[in-house]
């Protein structure tokens, strides 16, 4: 099982590294969007009564921007696309066993997002100054809640979408306004009642506070644990949907 | 000689249409076993039960000794798929997607060997997506080798291919059963079905209308066919009793000293059977 699953994740690598398309939507763009938006805020930003320097409120938004952008829609987009071309079936009929080829294409992402993560602090500290995150730790646990949290519910929007056209479509239909108003971009003021009500809602906005704890606050990832709760039920409901509905074949034969 | 595949009775139906209504047959091992039917005779359904993608309705399946609905990673190190429509990861050269494959069994075939027998070896290090649609149906082919299975199914295996990649793959399939594989083969190509399987079982409307070697199909129909031509007109007897027919017919010319124009004497050939078989469903068995 182990080394089944450590040779997939070997293979999801390397698929993942060899599609120009993937590595520059998934890997670049976010770390693009926080190089553009901390270059164009050079103010300050409060949260919560705290001014702090744009920059860093930019690193923390992007970070969990990097997670949703990986986690669920990296996922589900490659879930769909590989379903639809009978990739999944195929291998279904393959020893792989399903829990093992499952965790190896999670593993895979969460790999691609803790490079995210050292590449985005890398960057913030040579090109605008910014700290590095002193709780390691706490870093690492934060970057687990992301992936649980967003993979579930990338399963559970990949056993939705129906044809592989429509996939990036839908996800960053989902995606891109669930970021802007959670605040990814930076914290979203003056929300109409209903939006801010949707943001209350949606996990990014939760994510985003445990990634301001770490890395604005310099406290413990644990010291939430209201927001880890609320993201990590985002990815068991996600889980239960996907459990019910994810097929392995071609929806569209 | 033992047995490989076994099937009793099996049923299947999907949202009330019965795809498979009650089939059953046996492949030896070692053998070519070919599944012949026009498009929606229940093969694929057939193969999809066999290979364990769906569970049955009724009647008792086994294959390599399991019941394929529940058998799990054991049953999959032994038999090896090729799916009519599925596409491997464009971006991987032909050899890593092989290793890739590779890794998933206990005891794989030695890569570059498979890769060798799919004729693919000067395509080892070119990325899936730029091989053409025979290669890639090679591709498919060499991953379901390279488990080192001792059942391989495949699943119209040359559909949309040009005369001349068909017979390529032809010749690959030749070459599996060299290797001792027993092969289970859906077509809906009587000519591949006559140059590759050792058996045939012809499906019409999910049963089987006829199983035999391709020979004994055309044996067993006894009609022989008697044409010539008369006033320019082609007139074809269809006749159990060849002898007497064509004495009387002769005498009668002989008699009135008339040449019987074009004559000639026909046994059917497997396609009369076929066609008969089936119900002359020309439009959907000539799509080539």
């Amino acid at each position: 099982m182990t080394r089944l699953f450590l040779h997939q994740l070997r293979v999801e690598q390397k698929v993942f590294w060899r599609n120009r398309e993937s590595a520059v939507f998934i890997f670049i763009f976010p770390i693009m969007l926080f190089v553009l938006l901390a270059s164009v805020y050079s103010d300050t930003i409060t949260i919560d009564g705290v001014r702090w320097p744009a920059e860093y409120v930019l690193l923390a938004g992007m970070l969990s921007y990097g997670a949703a952008n990986t986690a669920f829609a990296g996922l589900a987009i490659t879930l769909v696309i590989r379903r639809e071309a009978g990739l999944l079936k195929r291998l279904r009929s393959t020893p792989l066993p399903a829990q093992s080829y499952i965790a190896a294409v999670v593993a895979s992402m969460l790999v691609v997002f803790a490079l995210e993560a050292v590449a985005l602090f890398a960057i913030g500290r040579l090109a605008f100054g910014t700290a590095l995150p002193h709780d390691v730790l706490s870093l690492a646990l934060l970057v687990l809640i992301g992936i649980a949290g967003f993979a579930g519910i990338g399963f559970a929007v990949a056993s939705l979408i129906r044809s592989a056209e429509g996939s990036s479509a839908v996800v960053n239909v989902i995606l891109l306004p669930m970021a802007f108003l959670a605040g990814s971009f930076g914290p979203a003021r003056h929300l109409p009642k209903v939006l801010a009500w949707i943001a209350e809602v949606l996990p990014l906005k939760y994510f985003i506070e445990l990634a301001n704890t770490v890395y604005l606050d310099g406290d413990h990832v644990w010291s939430k644990p209201g927001p880890i709760a609320v993201v990590l039920a985002w990815g068991a409901a996600g889980l239960i949907v996907a459990l019910r509905r994810f097929r392995w074949e071609p929806r569209e034969s | 000689m033992s047995t490989a595949i076994s099937v009793r009775d099996l049923r299947k139906s999907y949202n009330g249409v019965e795809a498979v209504r009650g089939i059953s047959f046996d492949v030896s091992v070692g053998e070519v076993f070919g599944l012949l039917g026009p498009n929606g005779a229940g093969k694929t359904t057939t193969v999809e039960i066999l290979e364990g993608y769906r569970p049955r309705d009724a009647g008792t399946v086994e294959v390599l000794g399991f019941d394929p609905e529940h058998a799990e990673r054991a049953f999959r190190e032994r038999i090896g798929v090729v799916l009519q429509q599925s596409e491997l990861w464009p971006n991987l050269t032909v050899r890593e997607v092989h290793l890739a494959f590779a890794g998933y069994y206990d005891r794989p075939r030695d890569v570059d060997e498979v890769i060798s027998i799919i004729g693919l070896g000067e395509k080892a290090g070119s990325r899936v997506k730029t091989l053409s649609g025979g290669q890639r149906r090679r591709l498919d082919l060499g991953v379901a080798l390279v488990g080192n299975p001792d059942l391989v199914f495949l699943d119209e295996p040359t559909t949309g291919f040009d005369p001349s990649a068909r017979r390529n793959a032809w010749e690959m399939i030749r070459a599996l059963r060299e290797l001792g594989k027993t092969i289970l083969l859906t077509t809906h190509y009587l000519d591949e079905a006559q140059q590759l399987a050792d058996r045939v079982a012809v499906l019409r409307a999910g049963q089987i209308v006829t199983l035999g070697t391709p020979a004994a199909l055309v044996a067993e129909e006894p009609r022989t066919q008697i044409r010539y031509r008369s006033n320019g007109e082609e007139i074809v007897i269809d006749t159990e009793t060849p002898t007497a027919v064509l004495a009387e017919l002769t005498a009668k010319a002989v008699a009135s000293g008339v040449e019987l124009e074009g004559l000639e004497l026909r046994r059917p050939t497997l396609e009369d059977v076929y066609l008969d078989l089936v119900g002359s469903k020309l439009d959907e068995v000539d799509e080539e």
